[in-house]
């Protein structure tokens, strides 16, 4: 990410984010930062250029947050965003392993496996 | 319809950026502390990809939830995290989200915990205070954590009975001291959560 794009939305910017969001989302899926999303269509021309390049970076998964700071858009911006593009099946969100408010044994088992991996 | 920018940055993860299996789930922790305490040098020196930030802007209702004094005529704030992400194994990838303590508005941003496995409490021992409303905070939230010191070579040292004492921790939470700098340490303080979480699963399954 360049110097160039920081502070994108920041006020003052000629796109209000509303317009880039599409307006008030109709989906209620709820996104979590690190909800993954997958491609499931390339971009066409006549896209938003904001749902195109979400297309083009995610051949493979990227977290929402990863998306977020890529694009340089605000969590929930981005959220709008995808609730259209999985609405219309063009991209695949595959929910975060679930935690309860003590996690299950086998999951932190193979997240401590994986750390002394590092 | 027009759009006064008409291109979005060609970003994405860079060439040399490790990409993610298909059929991968997230997991994350959160890293809080203070402002400089050493929250996204502890993510970088972890992340198999360079430090991003995501921002999320905060609207004036939750700032009249929290006092601000001085900034009443401001509309909105922005929150920002620094975080990095670890691949477990094919199934599994941790992301690490670094949160400043000292900004209020964060905690209104609920899906920072939403299924977090829990936090790591930054630490530096010249600016404790800085971690009272934080722990207050996770203890609210019933966000099991631990806290591991960062140790700053001029911060003065204090033996862990007196560092608990000052942060009235209870006895089983753990606290560890760390480099920020170091990838093993940072790992260390990481299994050290992941450690005292089996605890605190195994007990819930016994009880």
């Amino acid at each position: 990410m360049t110097s160039k794009h920081h502070g994108a939305w920041d006020e003052g910017s000629p796109v209000p984010l509303y317009v880039i969001s599409g307006g008030p989302g109709s989906s209620a899926k709820a996104f979590n930062l690190v909800t993954l999303i997958t491609s499931r269509s390339a971009p066409e021309p006549a896209m938003q250029p904001e749902q195109a390049a979400i297309l083009a970076m995610c051949q493979y998964p990227l977290s929402v947050a990863e998306i977020s700071a890529y694009l340089t858009l605000p969590f929930s911006v981005l959220t709008a965003l995808l609730s259209q593009l999985v609405e219309d099946g063009r991209v695949e969100a595959i929910a975060p392993v679930p935690v309860a408010a003590v996690p299950e044994l086998g999951l932190l088992e193979a997240v401590i496996h994986g750390l002394r991996n590092l | 319809m027009d759009y006064a920018i008409s291109e979005v940055p060609a970003a994405g993860p860079r060439g040399t950026d490790m990409l993610l299996p298909h059929g991968a789930r997230g997991v994350k922790v959160v890293i809080v502390g203070g402002f400089g305490v050493g929250k996204t040098t502890m993510v970088g020196a972890v992340s198999e990809i360079s430090p991003l930030t995501t921002e999320e802007t905060m609207t004036q209702a939750g700032i009249g939830i929290d006092q601000n004094p001085g900034a009443e005529g401001k509309k909105t704030t922005t929150v920002a995290m620094d975080f990095g992400r670890i691949s477990i194994n094919e199934e599994l990838i941790l992301y690490l989200f670094g949160t400043p303590g000292q900004e209020r508005f964060w905690f209104l941003w609920n899906g920072i915990f939403e299924g977090a496995l829990g936090a790591v409490v930054l630490v530096d021992t010249r600016r404790i205070e800085v971690c009272f409303e934080i722990i207050t905070r996770l203890e609210d939230r019933r966000v099991p954590f631990v806290v591991a010191v960062n140790s700053f070579p001029e911060a003065p040292q204090h033996p862990m009975s007196v560092l608990r004492t000052a942060l009235d921790l209870n006895e089983s939470v753990p606290i560890v001291t760390c480099d920020a700098r170091d990838r093993a340490s940072c790992r260390d303080a990481l299994l050290s959560l992941m450690g005292y979480l089996c605890t605190l699963a195994a007990a819930q399954e016994s009880a």
